[in-house]
């Protein structure tokens, strides 16, 4: 039942040796390839913790088996922002207002934030609250992170992103 | 924004007062902050644990042979391998580590396993066999005065007599009502996680997600049958807390697996998993009778509160406490009869959650003061303002309020916040929302008010201290606090406070654990930012003073003081940098911070138990489609006392988050039992609010500096769960006129209670 396969995550190629076909691409990214930025929060993708984009669609990687997954283009978390401190304007705004307490579903929002901004650019308040609907915070009444979508929006969304580029699948439109 | 020069001259925005960023929050947006779930070690192992399914039941045996007979299974323990005490508990140690003859909630921890795979840990932990003999459980906390202990030490965990001023007293106007709360979860998104690892010394090293290092430390310790130091607690990343981190759950099971194995062993806990394993708020069941004058002012309240605390102690009793010291509101009133309970029974074990007892309390007593606005012909928020409490008046415990109380303003405050625009035509904006159910001429609008107080800090005689060090050398300090930062924004605190005390801008905040540092008590009861934010700010002082004491001898300069980062001296030929004060000198504090001593309750509930209280006061505004019992939260208006706000922009983010789980209280959140079995332990079924349920929030901060407490500020992480849950019920009833009386208010709680009047057989009308 143990099998090799590659995924591809990020732009690079990555080896699975030796896995259970059975585990999620969650789990495969956390504890086989040291990815562990995505969280598990639920496991039935109800929290959208575990966010992550699979040839350019949002899914949960909690209800994805990995093995299901190559061949695709998988992007996660570790892709935003560039090296060291460096943000992605999505992640900025996250910091800057507010939008991050215990964190742990940050890595979700940010993904799914992303998301939308490569689909819309300019979302209402609507779009934005349906947008972020799949994904739980139980510390910021999701306040903070709606200010933190606004000012991404105010300061270019992810067109101004300076990493963004594994996660725009449809290209950041420039303004 | 081109004015590079002013740019340049501005004071970075990290200091007291400040909406200072968090340290953190980078490394949280990218990714790569290490929770406790994403820690790794070579060799690790998986821990898993097995846990009953009946919750009230004798076991005739155990027989683990099957888990070891599958490859990659590593160890399998139960009561017999725990060395030391078999029990732990935070104040009454009468949890079984794993059951041995006796279940006594579902979901109770019979064997752990630990495994190279979590599958394989998952297959082992089914593979164990055990012959369950169900018994007959109580499940109904009023009916367990009465029943078979569930546990020897009986099944009343504490009664509360509470006897203030006249108990004959009477008032004109009586109003009485019996409420219920359901059972809540914390619900925080990272689920319970530890990584043990054994050291050469025979001790072990734990990674952990808690609230409380120190107290973790002593119970596991305990357990293992190893002195403290062996012991060693790491503050993992946690993924939120809200008081379910306040008890052991896998702490003992993972260090004991690593033990075994002579492995690092993780345990990750499920969604499932984490709905039994940790403490519930308490269910209550609140009778209250408030007597008044014709004008509305308070003469008499009595009352009954029955908590359940579920099937061990943990802190039921300063739950209770809570409950019943507070069980009257933020209002004056002469005399008092009340008693409170904490009753044992086969349900899930009950503890620490936000607001901890006040928000149940809460639930009842303004209830009952809309009951009395209403039979007084009054508004609800001016009978509120006619009883409002405030300094020098007396608790219903017979403690004088002798800091800040600003009532008066918090219901003010609320009132006078702009009401939101009325319901427009959108689908996605009525009750129901895409469900596209309600018609808009269905819609009928609510306001509903009510304000809570609670107490800071431990209360009845504790002396929760902190500890904190402070290290300066060349300008650069790193503080060090046990304080668990488990979202809440103590870190970024800790460094406002360093940068404040010692005019530098170069601060780290050390890790938090069990070596380098004493106690810091728990991120509990709003106590952090007073105790830990205190024992940070005498160690800095401490160091500050060592500092200038230095550059005195070194220079002669006398009146030495530290202003705008420098030192200087009254006759101005002393001024130097902090950073060049004294080069390669490494100046070093450690400071203890105790809050003035409390003491306990006498045998009428009377006594100075608290050392300083909170209150707020939330105006909710809902829409509401009757006949289908859906509710919409449109607004949530709050004026919060938070003495002085540190950081503005944390307290608003405590303060929309706790107004959401109050949200969730009111209209969606419960844990469904059936004979204690959990039906609903997971986000599928258990619902906490989305991005799409939680309403705007508007806030006023009440900033009166309260006297003796550190930079004047208060807690502020309870208060916004004290009071939502019951302005959105008022609201509620506001808009429907159907007298609710418990929490959750689910949609048979209106739709059945509006339509008794066409129903085959013609059953009475009323509440539900």
């Amino acid at each position: 039942m143990t099998e090799h396969y590659t995924l591809r995550v990020n732009g690079r190629d990555h080896e699975v040796d030796g896995a259970w076909l059975g585990e999620s691409l969650l789990y495969v990214l956390r504890d086989r390839l040291g990815l562990p930025g995505s969280k598990s929060g639920c496991e039935q993708g109800e929290c959208g913790s575990c966010s992550v984009l699979v040839d350019g669609g949002l899914v949960c990687s909690c209800l994805v088996l990995a093995a299901s997954a190559v061949g695709q283009e998988i992007t996660t978390v570790e892709a935003l922002g560039g090296p060291h401190d460096a943000m992605s304007v999505v992640q900025e705004a996250f910091v800057s207002e507010g939008g991050v307490q215990c964190g742990f579903c940050t890595p979700g929002l940010v993904m799914a934030v992303h998301d939308l901004l490569v689909r819309n650019p300019e979302p209402t308040d609507l779009d934005v609250r349906e947008a972020i609907s799949g994904n739980l915070c139980r510390c910021t009444g999701y306040g903070r992170v709606l200010a933190a979508v606004r000012a991404a929006v105010g300061a270019g969304g992810v067109a101004g992103a300076a990493g963004a580029a594994g996660a725009a699948g449809a290209g950041g439109r420039s303004e | 924004m081109t004015d590079t020069a002013t740019r340049t001259r501005a004071r970075p925005r990290n200091r007291l007062g400040d909406s200072a960023a968090r340290p953190d929050g980078i490394a949280k947006t990218k990714g790569q902050f290490a929770f406790t779930s994403d820690l790794w070690a070579e060799g690790l192992l998986w821990g898993r644990t097995l846990r009953s399914p009946h919750a009230s039941a004798r076991i005739r045996s155990v027989d683990v042979s099957p888990a070891w007979r599958i490859p990659g299974v590593l160890a399998v323990v139960t009561a017999e391998d725990v060395p030391g005490s078999p029990t732990y508990g935070l104040d009454e140690p009468d949890q079984p580590v794993f059951a041995t003859d006796v279940i006594r909630y579902a979901g109770e921890p019979i064997a752990a396993v630990a495994a190279d795979h979590p599958e394989t840990a998952r297959r082992a932990m089914e593979a164990i066999l055990v012959d369950y003999e169900p018994t007959d459980g109580v499940y109904d906390a009023d009916a367990a005065f009465d029943a078979p202990p569930v546990h020897p030490n009986g099944n009343v965990f504490r009664h509360i007599r509470l006897r203030h001023g006249d108990p004959s007293a009477t008032g004109p106007v009586v109003v009485e009502g019996t409420y219920e709360v359901g059972m809540q979860d914390q619900a925080f998104m990272g689920p319970e996680a530890g990584l043990a690892i054994p050291s050469e010394d025979g001790g072990v090293e734990l990674f952990i997600s808690t609230q409380w290092l120190h107290v973790d430390r002593d119970q596991v310790a305990a357990c293992l049958a190893l002195p403290a130091d062996k012991v060693r607690l790491t503050l993992g990343g946690v993924g939120g807390a809200f008081g379910a981190r306040e008890d052991v759950s896998l702490q003992v099971h993972v260090c004991l697996l690593a033990l075994k194995t002579g492995r690092p062993v993780r345990m990750v806990y499920s969604r499932e998993e984490s709905f039994h394993g940790h403490v519930h708020r308490h269910p209550a069941r609140i009778w209250m009778r408030h007597h008044a004058n014709a004008d509305g002012t308070l003469v008499k309240i009595e009352g009954r509160v029955v908590l359940d605390g579920g099937a061990y102690q943990s802190t039921s009793g300063h739950v209770l406490g809570n409950a019943t010291c507070f069980a009257t509101g933020p209002y004056v009133v002469p005399n008092v009869v009340l008693d409170g309970y904490a009753v044992r029974t086969n349900n899930p074990p009950c503890g620490a959650m936000r607001g901890f007892g006040a928000v149940q309390a809460c639930f009842a007593h303004e209830s009952q003061m809309d009951k009395l606005a209403a039979a007084c012909g009054l508004d609800p928020v001016e009978v509120r303002l006619r009883n409002a409490m405030g300094h020098g008046d007396r608790l219903a415990t017979g403690q004088v309020v002798d800091g800040v109380l600003p009532t008066r303003e918090c219901i003010e405050a609320a009132a006078a916040l702009a009401l939101p625009p009325p319901a427009h035509d959108d689908w996605m904006a009525r009750p129901g929302g895409a469900g596209r159910t309600t018609e808009a001429a269905d819609v009928r609008r609510g306001i509903g008010y009510a304000a809570g107080f609670k107490n800071l800090m431990y209360a009845e005689g504790a002396d929760d201290y902190s500890t904190a060090s402070c290290r300066l050398r060349d300008g650069y300090a790193v503080v060090t606090c046990a304080a668990a930062e488990v979202g809440q924004g103590f870190v970024t605190l800790a460094g406002q406070i360093a940068r404040d005390v010692l005019g530098i801008d170069d601060v780290t905040v050390a890790p938090a654990d069990t070596v380098t540092i004493g106690s810091a008590g728990s991120s509990s009861a709003s106590r952090q930012t007073w105790m830990s934010g205190g024992a940070v700010e005498a160690a800095c002082i401490a160091v500050r003073q060592k500092v200038l004491d230095a550059v005195a001898a070194r220079t002669g300069g006398t009146g030495l003081a530290l202003v705008d980062g420098r030192i200087v001296s009254e006759d101005g030929s002393v001024d130097i940098a902090v950073a060049d004060a004294a080069p390669g000198v490494e100046f070093e504090a450690t400071e203890e911070f105790h809050h003035r001593p409390t003491s306990p309750l006498d045998e009428n509930g009377q006594g100075d138990a608290h050392v300083s209280l909170a209150v707020v006061c939330q105006r909710a505004v809902v829409d509401v489609d009757v006949e289908l019992g859906l509710v919409r939260v449109v607004q949530m208006a709050v004026g919060q006392d938070v003495g002085r706000a540190l950081n503005p922009l944390s307290v608003q983010g405590q303060i929309e988050g706790g107004t959401a789980q109050g949200v969730g209280l009111a209209v969606m959140e419960e844990i469904v039992l059936d004979h204690g079995r959990i039906r609903n332990p997971s986000f599928t079924d258990y619902l906490i609010p989305t991005a799409l349920d939680m309403p705007e929030v508007v806030a006023t901060l009440i900033e009166q500096p309260e006297p003796g407490a550190p930079f004047g500020a208060k807690g502020v992480g309870e208060g916004p769960t004290l009071s939502s849950h019951a302005a959105i019920v008022a609201a509620i009833r506001d808009a429907s006129g159907i007298d609710v009386n418990r929490c959750p208010v689910r949609p048979q709680d209106l739709a059945l209670a509006a339509r008794p009047s066409r129903a085959p057989g013609g059953s009475e009308g009323g509440g539900a």
